[in-house]
């Protein structure tokens, strides 16, 4: 991102401070959906970001090219927590292929709440891990499941 | 140094006047509160003056030209290498190395003391407290020789456990590579203790003095450390320059570590011969400027004097320990303040560290968040990551109260109150 001058920094840094910890954003942090083990997950991946030690694993069951179950566990700040939460919810449902289209740009704007860059990499954990998710199947993830 | 009966306290307003950035008013409106001098001081004008005077008057390359300008530049850049040497009381100039920054002078000792004189089956003693900088290049030392890394353990409360420090120095150490002060705890280490120890077996010992040479006297004759190492930023210098301080008889006998321009006395197609101390260890263009920079931070430091620093900095921990105590589901890592510096981290409960200084930072409180390049420290710990409040001899006691405030404005947000 380009800020073009010191007034404009400032805007968006306020506005976008002012806005992080919404309702939303506090109840899926709170009482996330889906936090814990898939069974039966077919696909998981999990990763860190070392900088600040957040951990999320997400675990999925693909059925017919089909996301028919996403879980995720992990420790974070509230931003990855939240954000993990609403894209474990946005994803039940949606095929392979689908989940494969949907871009970093549409997970910033399910967060809904704007994120200065260094928080955006908090929202985009598990977005990240879902995706590697998608190539990983599970070792007893054999028969019905997405192989590829 | 004055003595001890002669603190006259630290009035931070009169200081704070130095130091055009702590003017800053965070987006436009919120004064700024900067307690993250433990990752990096601010500098007052006098030291950003001297390196502006260095560039638009005095600026050459050093030890090389036969011109007046040189001359002038290698003159200021050899009278910074005294006022180090005068403020850590070395015996020689040429015992004062100019390097990058701390990491750079410990890279140097594990690359050309290590190299030379540590192999397989030998040991290197370190503490579980060590930031990353002190620990990887052992860690790549190890890798390269086969010598062993040992670790003195932290208790609970932030201390070394130094109960069976007799089983981990023994004949097989050859070096103990230890902070002076936490940079996660702001526990103060008992060196004399562990430097007495090490000898007795004729290890050598580093002490990794950065976050203690902008807060504590630094006497390395007193201390009887082999190597020292700190940076100058943290001490209101600038980034870019540290110091490596290494007994005569020791530096000598090491082997350059970087080859290049200056460090040599003649080269020839098939070789070379090392020139002489200090330049044996500084190859290449040294941080000319930034090493002036330290000399006036220097200059700066003994006006206030490191006691007086030393005492206004106690005041601020004992207020922050009170104040933190006072906040439900506060935890403060580390011992309490008699035997700290002016360093103060801690977690709240079911907060994130992140969004704890997030919520800090609108009130335009400056705290780390993070593992502070210590994770063993803060894995030992059982915490991911925590926020840690660092002072200088320029924070105010209305700072430390506005940091509570912020922590319970941040415990009412995230509905934790």
């Amino acid at each position: 991102m380009y800020w073009r001058n010191k007034e404009q920094i400032t805007q968006v840094m306020m506005h976008s401070e002012e806005e992080i910890y919404q309702e939303h954003v506090l109840d899926h942090s709170d009482d996330p959906y889906h936090r814990g083990r898939c069974i039966d997950a077919t696909h998981a991946h999990e990763d860190d970001n070392p900088l600040c030690g957040d951990v999320v694993r997400v675990e999925l069951r693909i059925q017919d090219q089909r996301v028919a179950e996403a879980w995720f566990d992990g420790e974070g700040c509230c931003i990855s927590l939240a954000s993990a939460s609403m894209l474990m919810e946005e994803l039940e449902g949606k095929t392979v292929q689908d989940v494969r289209n949907f871009g970093a740009e549409q997970m910033l704007s399910l967060f809904r709440a704007k994120l200065t860059p260094n928080r955006q990499k908090c929202c985009l954990l598990s977005w990240k891990v879902v995706q590697s998710a998608l190539y990983s199947p599970t070792n007893d993830a054999t028969g019905n499941g997405e192989t590829g | 140094m004055p003595a001890v009966d002669a603190i006259t306290p630290i009035d931070p307003h009169a200081w704070r006047t130095d130091f055009p950035i702590l003017e800053t008013r965070i987006r436009g409106t919120c004064p700024l509160i900067y307690l993250d001098n433990a990752a990096t001081a601010q500098r007052p004008r006098q030291v950003i003056q001297a390196m502006v005077s260095a560039y638009e008057e005095h600026y050459a390359n050093v030890h090389r030209g036969v011109h007046w300008l040189s001359d002038q530049s290698t003159d200021l850049y050899e009278n910074s290498r005294e006022k180090v040497r005068s403020f850590i009381n070395a015996v020689h100039c040429h015992e004062v190395i100019f390097t990058a920054g701390t990491t750079a002078a410990i890279n140097l000792v594990a690359r050309s003391w290590g190299d030379s004189q540590v192999k397989a089956g030998d040991e290197i003693l370190l503490t579980m407290m060590e930031h990353h900088s002190n620990l990887v290049p052992w860690q790549q030392l190890a890798e390269r020789t086969g010598c062993t890394i040992r670790f003195i353990p932290v208790r609970d409360n932030g201390t070394l456990a130094l109960d069976n420090i007799d089983e981990l120095v023994t004949e097989r150490t050859k070096i103990v590579a230890i902070t002076a002060i936490s940079n996660v705890l702001g526990t103060i280490n008992p060196l004399q203790e562990i430097i007495s120890k090490a000898h007795a077996v004729e290890a050598k010992v580093l002490v990794d003095a950065a976050q203690s040479a902008p807060h504590e006297v630094l006497d390395v004759q007193q201390l009887q450390a082999d190597f020292v190492a700190f940076s100058g930023h943290k001490m209101m210098g600038p980034s870019g320059i540290g110091v490596l301080y290494g007994r005569e008889t020791i530096l000598e006998r090491m082997p350059p570590f970087m080859g290049g321009g200056s460090m040599i006395r003649r080269v020839r197609l098939d070789g070379f011969e090392s020139g002489d101390l200090p330049a044996k260890f500084e190859a290449g263009t040294p941080p000319i400027v930034p090493a002036i920079g330290l000399a006036s931070a220097i200059e700066y430091l003994s006006r206030i004097g490191i006691a007086a620093i030393r005492e206004h900095e106690s005041l601020l921990t004992q207020r922050t320990h009170q104040l933190l105590q006072e906040v439900d589901g506060v935890r403060i890592l580390g011992p309490g303040p008699a035997q700290t510096a002016g360093i103060v981290s801690f977690v709240l409960d079911r907060i994130h560290a992140h969004d704890v200084a997030q919520i800090c930072d609108r009130h335009g409180v400056a705290i780390r968040a993070g593992h502070h390049c210590a994770m063993p420290l803060h894995k030992a710990l059982g915490v991911n990551a925590s926020n840690r409040a660092s002072f200088y001899f320029y924070n105010t006691l209305d700072e430390v109260d506005r940091l509570a405030a912020a922590l319970k404005d941040a415990k009412k947000i995230m509905r934790r109150a």
